[in-house]
């Protein structure tokens, strides 16, 4: 909402003047502590003063010099001025403006004698950016053409006029507020003004004179229906007929444009200039053009069209959603006393029946919808008008006489300033009012007040901050109590054990917002100032806690960057297209309203985000890294529920050397270093089919499901590499094999811890036995670990692969597997016979329960 | 003693000529390997001084007093000689060693170091340590929602213009607009409610989702805070008390906070916290629109009707709620202009912090 200062005074006598920037700056304060948010302040006419209109005498070349030329120009002085301009837009004859020396530019740019190329330039010709009254700067501002130094001036012209008064520029600010939603009332310069006026104890007075009607009544012109009373509530029309087709008066037109409308003749103005004014939005017909001359309110019939003012083809009264889902709608509309639809209530109005040159005789209509029907119909259509941006917060139901007033004498004033007729409004206004809207009372506990604000307010301080506001506050026992007012609420006994005093607060029709004592309570707040309400500290009575999960995922990150993995941050919204050049295609989770097809699904999987990421390093040469990310990915749910959502952690591996294994090793560090039991995982390279969504994008042959116990279902994760194919789709196949580990850490929270207790380590020596064995391929390392482990019994202390050796010596088919295992008693010193011993039994068990050999 | 060789008794003048001769051979020695063998040649068992003490015993009593120790005093100072030889000749033998061990600590070639914590995640940790340290608890909840838990127990009914505040994605599941990607970290404030454990200090760090065009100032995916408080008797007071405190916490005592009126459906008075700039620390500045105060996050009372929806009595209880985003904590503090750097994971980019 752009609110110029003057029009701000109309209302309250504010002391601050435009040009005094710091105290437009103090009211913008004022503004802000009351919620009202400035987020900038223009100050219009600034940097004009020295500013004047010159005609150029003769233009002359400087020796040397190809950009700049000497002019000279009759600026009111007794001699020309002589300017060095470097500007090339203009003739001799043409009136341009002259920056005299000493002033003062917008932005502090002060303007000085100077030489250039040993000319003296007293001044500066000026473009309209220069100057601030407009966006060009290709040249100079160009205000008239004479076509000689001495021809005659056009009227209004004269050479030395200050050009502030030549383009009729008025000093003023204009401050742009943002309006929460919650205060339609401060949508119109009066209720900002208003607030304004209460904070700074001034007075606050909106005056609308009424036009006295005359000639032929209304109710012969025109007539006004509502067929659908549940959404549009009050619908009031005026006729005005001999009305001219002028312009504004000057003042209106300026507003409107520092407002931020543009000023299109008086009919159209008007009823913008109320709206901006009072906050009630209004639309003005002409009645010869307004079929059986009525107007009527009603839904649209479904699929029904009109064309609105935009020039818009719109379908009505029936929605198609983004997933092509049609259903019948409840669009309002008004009609003509035809049933025609000449426009969308409380958003549009229709082309047909537009005001024009030709109009002499108006109907103004200013009506009262439901809100919630005015905002489902603009998001539906895609189009928020200055109209349907008020009711669909609410405009004040006791505003449109007052409003229709207001119309008539700008109408009035209008015509009196073009010398036209006075427009004659037509007695009796055509009103259809089938529900009124009372105004709402809540009951407000003093003591309650202070409760919530920390304040120690009277109850007389309430009610005179809240009167000025229009919030009319009274002793409750004075108020006889009807049933269903307000909240259920009792007085209570303060602290000093004084019975509360409970106020019954009448709420001013324009706050539609205020329904419960809190809301009054903030109000109270708002008008004391937050910045007044005393800081307390309130300690909590507990002992912090990150909690188990945050302390778990913290050390998570921890290990991994120690691993060397930096931290990436991927979108949770991905591309459909990516589910299948990870891999698969599998069921996704699909946004209805997406912004574009490229972020319309979410991942169900951290890789391909991951793999992105890599993409983009590897494009900036930097490829061998290691990346993580712990993000939630999501899976739809049978039975059109929320999606399955769960916490995985991904590790990219993509170091030079990285692989399969450099996942294994992450896991088992990962393991050991969050406590899990390291003995209890399991890879199992047998994956099932269906495939898991887990393991998605990864080589078929190098990969394992990584699960909690031998024989568990429960999958944790999986690791090994990423599928080359997949690389090759994201453009990285460069990056030579690429390891890879997902876990879910729901699952991992569960997963079986180590015993927490302390073993004993022992002091005496310890002895080695290294066995290598003959294995075939088609049994894994893990099942001869997990043979000598259970052979070489509680002695043992640990089981090293040292080395796995294929080549001469040893079958195709197979490969010879180096175990260390080192023995170590808690009470004395193995001998010889017990290693020995122990060497055997391994030995044995391996060799009888798997297909493996002791190799010679 | 028949064994016994017989053995000559020095001359006089032969003691001390032969400690001359051993002096300056040990002097002339340069290796602990002819240290050691002249050692054993001038003081062993076959050195001329061994066979002079033997030869001790032939002699009358004070010849064989004033010899011994004559012969005595003269090995005490070849001994000390040849030991402070040996010391010089270590010294030089171990200066060698260390002098052909040098290395040039600046030519190591570079091995992969540790990774880095993004930045987001540092600063979301050190957030969360200062509410630790204010006695809350951390609580989390699910970011694909229901719009009860993102909008209606917050005081958002269908149709309230609110909802229309913040974009929201919805999934193409179940009926129209009844799931979506979570706007706010809000809806943990009415999963904690619903819990029924209070007083409830806590606080829900997490990613959210707001449909807007990505750009230098925005990413549709971020992350915001959300703190919550309900207890007995907590005032308007009691918020602007805990902002200033946990502002303080973050950036420092020269941080000042102050509280406008603003409007959140879920909170009743609701207010915008800023703070005093970072930059410019009040001065005014490009960044603060020289105002010398940036907006950092919105705030308020909980709204009774959030209360009630969970079934907590206003009356009973009262309580405040506070939010701000961790990544627009991220670009103030880092200067960052374009926060699309955050989801590009460039490593240039990430090894910074």
């Amino acid at each position: 909402m752009r609110v110029p200062l003057s029009w701000l005074q109309e209302f309250v006598p504010l002391a601050t003047v435009p040009r005094d920037h710091e105290g437009v700056r103090d009211l913008g304060r004022v503004l802000d502590s009351l919620g009202l948010v400035v987020e900038g302040i223009e100050h219009v006419g600034d940097g004009l003063d020295e500013v004047v209109l010159a005609r150029v005498l003769e233009i002359r070349a400087i020796k040397g010099a190809e950009r700049i030329r000497q002019v000279l120009v009759d600026a009111g002085g007794p001699e020309p001025a002589e300017i060095v301009c470097g500007a090339t837009n203009f003739a001799v004859g043409d009136v341009v403006p002259l920056a005299k020396v000493g002033a003062e530019l917008p932005g502090r740019f002060v303007i000085g004698r100077r030489t250039l190329r040993g000319v003296v330039s007293d001044g500066m010709l000026c473009s309209a950016r220069e100057l601030g009254v407009g966006g060009d700067e290709s040249g100079l501002l160009v205000l008239a053409s004479t076509g000689s130094p001495d021809g005659p001036l056009p009227a209004g012209v004269e050479a030395g006029m200050p050009l502030a008064e030549h383009l009729g520029i008025v000093p003023d600010a204009v401050f742009d507020i943002a309006v929460e939603p919650n205060r339609p009332d401060c949508l119109c310069v009066t209720g900002i003004a208003r607030d304004v006026a209460a904070r700074l104890k001034l007075p606050f007075v909106v005056e609308v004179p009424a036009v006295a009607p005359s000639g032929a009544p209304a109710s012969g012109l025109a007539s006004v229906a509502i067929d659908a009373p549940e959404a549009c509530h009050h619908l009031l029309a005026r006729v005005v007929t001999g009305v001219a087709a002028v312009a504004s008066p000057p003042e209106v037109a300026r507003r409107l444009i520092l407002a931020g409308m543009r000023p299109i003749g008086a009919v159209v103005d008007a009823s913008n200039y109320v709206m901006l004014e009072l906050g009630q939005p209004s639309h003005p017909y002409d009645l010869e053009r307004l079929g059986g001359h009525g107007l009527a309110v009603r839904y649209a019939r479904p699929g029904e069209r009109l064309v609105t003012l935009d020039g818009v083809d719109r379908v009505l009264g029936r929605h198609t959603d983004a997933l092509g889902r049609t259903t019948d709608v409840e669009d309002l509309v008004i009609c003509d006393a035809n049933g025609v639809a000449i426009g969308l209530a409380g958003v549009m109005g229709g082309a047909a029946t537009e005001i024009g040159d030709s109009t002499t005789r108006v109907v103004i209509e200013l009506a009262q919808f439901a809100p919630v029907v005015v905002a489902r119909t603009a998001k539906r259509q895609g189009v928020r008008s200055e109209a349907s941006a008020r009711f669909e917060r609410g405009v004040d139901p006791e505003g449109l006489t007052r409003a229709a007033d207001r119309f008539c004498a700008l109408l009035a004033a209008a015509a009196a300033h073009g010398g036209a007729r006075a427009p004659v409004v037509a007695p009796g206004d055509l009103d259809a009012h089938p529900v009124s809207t009372p105004r709402r009372h809540v009951r407000v506990r003093v003591g309650r007040v202070n409760a919530l604000l920390g304040t120690t307010l009277g109850a007389d301080e309430v009610e005179a901050l809240l009167a000025p506001i229009g919030f009319l506050a009274r002793r409750a026992e004075d108020v006889p109590r009807s049933d269903g007012e307000g909240d259920a609420i009792s007085p209570r006994q303060d602290g000093t054990g004084q019975q509360d005093v409970v106020l019954d607060v009448e709420v001013p029709s324009f706050r539609p917002d205020a329904e419960r004592e809190v809301d009054v309570v903030e109000e109270v707040a708002r008008h004391v100032g937050y910045e007044r309400i005393a800081a307390t500290p309130r300690r909590s009575p507990f002992v912090g806690t990150l909690g188990a999960r945050t302390v778990r995922r913290r050390r998570l990150r921890r290990v991994l960057t120690g691993l060397g993995a930096h931290e990436a941050w991927t979108s949770s919204i991905v591309d459909p297209s990516l589910v299948g050049r990870a891999g698969a295609q599998h069921p996704v989770v699909a946004i209805a309203n997406p912004m574009v097809h490229e972020e319309s699904v979410l991942r169900a999987h951290l890789l391909p985000g991951l793999l992105g990421a890599l993409r983009h390093n590897v494009a900036h040469r930097n490829p061998a890294l290691r990346l993580f990310e712990i993000g939630r990915v999501f899976v739809p749910m049978e039975g059109d529920g929320l999606p399955g959502e769960s916490e995985h952690v991904g590790v990219l591996l993509a170091r030079d050397g990285d692989d399969a294994a450099s996942a294994v090793h992450v896991l088992g560090v990962v393991a050991e270093q969050m406590g899990l039991d390291r003995e209890a995982l399991v890879l199992d390279q047998e994956v099932p089919v269906p495939e898991p969504l887990v393991v998605l994008g990864t080589h078929p042959s190098r990969r394992a499901l990584v699960r909690a116990g031998a024989g568990t279902s429960e999958v944790l994760g999986v690791l090994g590499e990423v599928d080359p194919r997949v690389l090759e789709e994201f453009g990285i196949a460069g990056c030579g094999r690429v390891g890879w580990l997902v876990l879910d850490l729901g699952a991992l929270d569960e997963a079986p811890a180590r015993d927490r207790r302390a073993r004993p380590v022992s002091r005496f020596p310890s002895s080695d036995v290294d066995l290598s064995f003959v294995l075939d391929d088609a049994t894994p390392a893990a099942a001869l670990e997990s043979a000598l482990r259970t052979s070489a019994g509680e002695l043992c202390e640990s089981v090293r692969l040292l080395e796995s050796y294929r080549g001469p010596g040893i079958p195709s088919g197979g490969r010879s597997l180096t175990y260390r295992l080192r023995f170590c008693a808690p009470d004395r010193t193995l001998t010889d016979a017990d290693v020995a011993g122990l060497r055997a039994a391994c030995i044995a068990a391996v060799e009888s329960g798997l297909p493996a050999t002791l190799r010679g | 003693m028949s064994s016994m060789e017989h053995v000559a008794a020095p001359q006089p003048g032969e003691v001390e000529a032969f400690e001359t001769r051993a002096t300056e051979r040990v002097a002339s020695v340069d290796d602990l390997a002819s240290l050691d063998a002249l050692v054993a040649e001038l003081t062993g068992k076959r050195s001329p001084f061994a066979l002079w003490k033997r030869s001790l015993g032939g002699l009358a009593h004070d010849e064989r007093r004033a010899i011994g120790q004559e012969l005595n005093e003269a090995l005490a100072r070849v001994d000390a000689l040849v030991e402070s030889r040996r010391a010089l000749l270590a010294a030089v033998a171990r200066a060698a060693l260390v002098a052909a061990d040098r290395l040039d600590l600046t030519e190591v070639v570079a091995t992969p170091g540790a990774g880095h914590l993004h930045l987001v995640t540092q600063v979301r940790e050190e957030l969360e340590d200062v509410f630790v340290g204010m006695g809350y608890e951390i609580a989390d909840g699910p970011e694909a929602e229901t719009e009860w838990y993102n909008f209606t127990a917050l005081n958002v009914p269908r149709d309230h213009p609110a909802r229309s505040m913040q974009d929201s994605f919805y999934l193409a599941t179940g009926d129209r607009e009844s799931y979506l990607l979570r706007t706010q970290t809000s809806p943990v404030q009415v999963r904690l409610l619903e819990r029924g454990a209070l007083p409830l200090y806590a606080i829900a760090p997490g990613r959210v989702y707001r449909r807007d065009t990505a750009d230098a100032r925005h990413l549709p995916v971020f992350h915001q805070i959300e703190g919550i408080v309900v207890d007995r008797g907590v005032t308007f007071g009691d918020l602007a008390g805990t902002v200033e405190t946990f502002v303080m916490a973050i950036f420092g005592t020269g941080i000042a906070t102050r509280l406008r009126p603003a409007y959140f459906p879920f909170t009743e008075p609701s207010a915008e916290f800023e703070i005093t700039c970072t930059i410019c620390t009040g001065a005014g500045c490009r960044t603060c629109g020289q105002t010398g105060w940036i907006e950092l996050g919105g705030c308020g009372l909980i709204h009774p009707a959030v209360l009630e929806a969970s079934g907590v009595d206003p009356e009973q209880w009262s309580g405040f709620a506070f939010g701000f985003g961790i990544d627009r904590l991220a670009i103030m503090r880092h200067e960052i202009d374009d926060i699309r750097s955050f989801v590009e994971n460039d490593v240039r980019f990430l090894t910074q912090f």
